[in-house]
Parts: structure tokens; C-alpha cells; sequence
């Protein structure tokens, strides 16, 4: 069976054809412009991975909220419960960027961290 | 005193211009900046897919431009926040740059060379005339993300985006992200105007439907929003009137594109390309009047941030070339025309043949397994280059060679061949 998938890798977008998908073992991935390609199709097929971004409240700095990242990929099937988490915290002004907001979420091996200082 | 080099704007293209001015040795500068900080359109931008190109790294839009604030403050470059400029006068040997500033007041600013980095503004429902009411619920996508990522308001629970650029992709994400619930994304085109893997991690991942083809044709509702409805359109986009289907929401975002902001550039005389709605530059980014340049999206509209730094810097090393005479002065221009499917190239005119320069164009419509063609007046080919998918969303580049100009006879036309 053949298969279509974007390739959401970087801002290329490659439109991959996946040959085999219902079997990984014998997958083939075709039309991928670079190594990264072929390996998210077959990631995706097996343990689909994807990063969070959200904002958190954040009280008495100069704005309101801080941007954060998951500092790594984490399954997608977590997904909305760590968007939870996120959306449910609140911070204390100051918080640098590259802190860390929460560590290991959802035991996922995976922190939650500020991708600006907020002073 | 005489500033070398005031830049317009501390947004990515400005940023990058003051960081690549320093390292070429311009120290005289000043960066204006009408917001509280710098960062301009990236503040807002928390989601990541920054700085691949540039930096090798998966970055989010307060990340990238963090790396160029950081390295700005360590290199002690000027700027001043909260500072509007309003207007922007050619007085032949210098310029002078007037400023509403919160914390000087009023300033004049006589400089050398101004790097217009302005980026651009969201066409907005009254551009488009989206028939209907006017309540309250309707927003530019651009501007809700403002409210959700930076202020912390929540425009509405139920939501239908107009248009399937970057920014509205985007924006169906994060409304979903923070709760409401997004009806469905309407694109009038056949094809998306996004890149391809925002839809796929945006809408696709969220079972957000995605209706090309299709548009508004009302909005309704007295105080909020109550409902739109939506269409399909035929070639033409002309309404299809039994398509037609109200849908319950409480909030409409037009993801309709951007306008490069160019009033500052209008009236200061700057030459403007009816096609980009952006500055007529040569190849060193340079308008018609010596020693104004501009880069990022105030010259045309850019998909990626990386490629911006990119041209901000070229716009950076050619402010050097001007401050220290060392400019290549051609007298010949050669103007660079497109045929009907490429929608516009930068830049519109080449002066001199001693470098390699990048063209950077867009086609009109999806196409897949073409050829990009650039051929001087008599037919003689320069750029014969395979594609095997073009799309308006993504901004094709080709470099011409420096030498390949010596010989050029008459204009340069770019255009597209089917390939058999």
C-alpha cells in the first residue's frame, strides 16, 4: 500500500510517498530532499513525536505571558494533556529564557522551558 | 551630529541589519523602534521552525530573536524604544529622520544612509469587503495572536479562520491550544497558501478542516459575531449561490496576507513596485534615492525569518560599501521583468555585472515539474534551472554568476516552461 505524508521536519515541506506503510519493517520512504525525511515518516508511522509550543500566565513582570517550548519531541498521543499542565500554571515574574518551567513532564524525559526572559 | 546608518524598525530585518553593520565596522547607528521592545513580528510568534537555515537549530520566534538582542547588547549597538518615526526627509548629502519618541519627545536625526525595515501590515476585511455586519468578533489573525500570546486575552470559543496562510494555520493551532474550539479554515484558492507542513501539524493534527474553494460571503451578527456564511467559488471565484451554508461561530480571523508598510518609503520619494508593494531596489538592495536602502518584509513579502536575516545583511554590507566609497557605480541598468506566472522578482533592476546575485521571485499558481528560465532580450539564456514543484507560498531563489552579465543584451525576462 503507498501512502502520502508531509514532511513536517523544516519549512521544505517535502510531500514524501511512503511504500509499505502498514508493515515498518518493510517501509520504504521516497521523495525526502534529506536523511531527516525518512526518518520522521518512519516515527510517524510507529511513535508520531511533535514539540509544544504555548505561552503560561506570568504575574507581576513586564508582560503578561511567557512563551515555552517542550525542549525536545514528545509523543503526540500526550499531547494535550501536557497543554493542560501548561495552561494551567502560573509564574512569578522574573523568569529567564532557557529556564526550566517543569521538569519531566508527564514523565516523558522531556522539561517544559521559557523561551524568553520575562523581568 | 551626523548618524552613518539609522535603521527603521527593530524587527528581524533591523536586528539583523545593526548586527551585520557592527561586525562590517559601522559603529555610528541608531535602531528605531516604535514598540516597547525588539523583536518586532517574532515576539508573538512562540511557535518554533525558526533559525533552521541560519542557525542550524529548531528555534521559536522569541528564541531567534533573542540570539540578535543578546548579541546587540553586547555589542553596545543603540536603539531607542518607543520611538515612531514619522517621516523621513532626502536633503541630498544626508537625511534627516523625524521621530515621536516617549522618552525624548520630538528628534530630527541627520544620517548618512536609513535601512528602511519597516515589515509589513495584514490586509484586512475592509481590503477584501467581506459582506455583512460589523460586530465585534472579527480580527486579523495577526492581531489576535497579539491578544492570545502577549496580552493574555482570549478573542473566542468559536472560531472560523478566513484564508490559509502561515499566520492563519497558525493561529487554528493555538486557538485550539488554548480552548476554543476552530470550525474550519476557508480558502478561496484551490490550494493552501501555507506552507505544506503547517497544515499538516496544524490543522491535520487537530482534525481541523480545511475547505479550499470556499469563502465567506456574510458575516452576521449585531453585538458579536452569530455566524458566517461560507461558499464555494468556481474558477472564476464567483459565488456558487447553492453552496451556500451558515455556520454558528463566535469569531472570524482573516489570514488574508500581508502589505509591505510603506508610507514612511512614499513620501520620502521612494520608487515603489506595484507587483511586491514594496521599494524598487537594485542589486545592493539600494532605492532610487542614494543611499536608502530596504530589506525584509517592507521590500517583499518573506515565508522564512532566516531568509530576511539573510537580506538584511546583504542590505548591511552594502550600507558599508556606500559609507566607504567603495560602492560598484555602474552606468547601465538592466531591468528585470517576469512573465504572468511569476508574480514579481527582486531585484528589479541589475547595475553592475562584477558580482553573483540572487533573484528572489514568487509564482502565481502551484505548479509541479517546471523549468525556471531568465534570458536576456535576445533570447540568450542565463538560467535554465529544473523544479519539480513550485507555489506561491514559497519564495524560489536563483543566483545569477557575475560573469554570466558581461555579455547581457537588452533586459532580463524571468519566466516559466512547461516541461514536457
Amino acid at each position: 500500500m503507498e501512502e502520502k505524508m508531509t514532511c513536517i521536519v523544516c519549512p521544505r515541506g517535502c510531500e514524501l510517498t511512503i511504500v509499505n506503510a502498514e508493515d515498518v519493517s518493510k517501509m520504504e520512504v521516497f521523495n525526502h530532499l534529506c536523511i531527516r525525511g525518512k526518518h520522521f515518516a518512519i516515527k510517524e508511522k510507529t511513535n508520531p513525536m511533535r514539540t509544544i509550543t504555548a505561552t503560561v500566565k506570568i504575574n507581576d513582570g513586564k508582560q503578561n505571558r511567557l512563551p515555552v517550548r517542550t525542549d525536545g519531541e514528545i509523543p503526540k498521543k500526550v499531547y494535550m494533556d501536557i497543554v493542560d499542565i501548561i495552561n494551567n500554571i502560573e509564574l512569578k515574574a522574573p523568569v529567564k529564557r532557557e529556564d526550566i518551567i517543569i521538569e519531566n513532564v508527564l514523565d516523558t524525559g522531556i522539561n517544559i522551558i521559557a523561551t524568553k526572559s520575562v523581568l | 551630529m551626523i548618524y552613518d546608518l539609522l535603521i527603521i524598525g527593530g524587527g528581524p530585518a533591523g536586528l539583523s541589519v545593526a548586527k551585520k553593520a557592527y561586525e562590517t565596522g559601522i559603529k555610528n547607528m541608531l535602531v528605531l523602534e516604535r514598540d516597547d521592545e525588539l523583536g518586532g513580528i517574532l515576539n508573538q510568534c512562540i511557535h518554533n521552525g525558526f533559525g533552521i537555515e541560519k542557525f542550524n537549530k529548531e528555534l521559536t520566534g522569541p528564541e531567534y530573536a533573542s540570539l540578535y538582542i543578546e548579541d546587540i547588547e553586547e555589542k553596545g549597538i543603540n536603539y531607542l524604544l518607543g520611538s515612531m518615526v514619522l517621516n523621513i526627509r532626502d536633503e541630498g548629502e544626508y537625511k534627516v529622520v523625524e521621530v515621536a519618541s516617549k522618552e525624548k519627545g520630538y528628534l530630527e536625526l541627520k544620517t548618512k544612509t536609513v535601512v528602511l525595515a519597516m515589515g509589513s501590515r495584514e490586509r484586512t476585511r475592509m481590503m477584501i469587503q467581506t459582506p455583512g455586519t460589523r460586530p465585534a468578533g472579527v480580527f486579523n489573525a495577526g492581531l489576535a495572536q497579539k491578544y492570545v500570546n502577549i496580552d493574555g486575552y482570549m478573542v473566542g470559543k468559536k472560531v472560523v479562520i478566513l484564508g490559509s496562510g502561515d499566520i492563519g494555520l497558525i493561529m487554528a493551532r493555538r486557538m485550539t491550544l488554548v480552548g476554543a474550539e476552530v470550525l474550519r479554515v476557508v480558502e478561496i484558492e484551490p490550494y493552501s497558501n501555507g506552507l505544506s507542513r503547517n497544515v499538516m501539524q496544524c490543522l491535520k493534527d487537530f482534525d481541523i478542516p480545511l475547505q479550499l474553494s470556499h469563502t465567506i460571503t456574510e458575516i452576521k451578527g449585531n453585538d458579536r459575531v452569530e455566524s458566517v456564511v461560507i461558499a464555494e467559488v468556481d474558477e472564476n471565484k464567483n459565488v456558487i449561490e447553492s453552496t451556500k451554508e451558515e455556520v454558528e461561530c463566535d469569531t472570524v480571523l482573516f489570514s488574508v496576507g500581508l502589505i509591505p508598510e510603506n508610507e514612511l518609503s512614499t513620501n520620502l520619494g521612494v520608487e515603489i513596485d506595484n507587483r511586491t508593494q514594496g521599494p524598487k531596489v537594485n542589486e545592493k538592495l539600494e532605492t532610487n534615492i542614494p543611499g536608502v536602502f530596504a530589506c525584509g518584509n517592507v521590500l517583499h513579502i518573506h515565508d522564512v525569518v532566516d531568509y530576511v536575516s539573510d537580506e538584511a545583511e546583504q542590505a548591511a554590507d552594502q550600507v558599508h560599501k556606500y559609507l566607504t566609497d567603495t560602492q560598484d557605480i555602474c552606468k547601465r541598468q538592466i531591468v528585470l521583468e517576469n512573465s504572468d506566472d511569476i508574480s514579481y522578482i527582486v531585484p528589479q533592476t541589475i547595475e553592475c555585472k562584477h558580482s553573483d546575485i540572487e533573484l528572489k521571485f514568487r509564482v502565481r499558481k502551484p505548479a509541479s515539474n517546471v523549468r525556471i528560465i531568465l534570458e536576456d532580450s535576445e533570447g540568450n539564456v542565463l538560467v535554465n534551472r529544473k523544479k519539480w514543484a513550485v507555489s506561491p507560498s514559497e519564495m524560489e531563489k536563483v543566483m545569477i554568476k557575475g560573469k554570466m552579465l558581461e555579455d547581457i543584451k537588452g533586459n532580463l525576462t524571468l519566466r516559466l516552461k512547461a516541461e514536457e
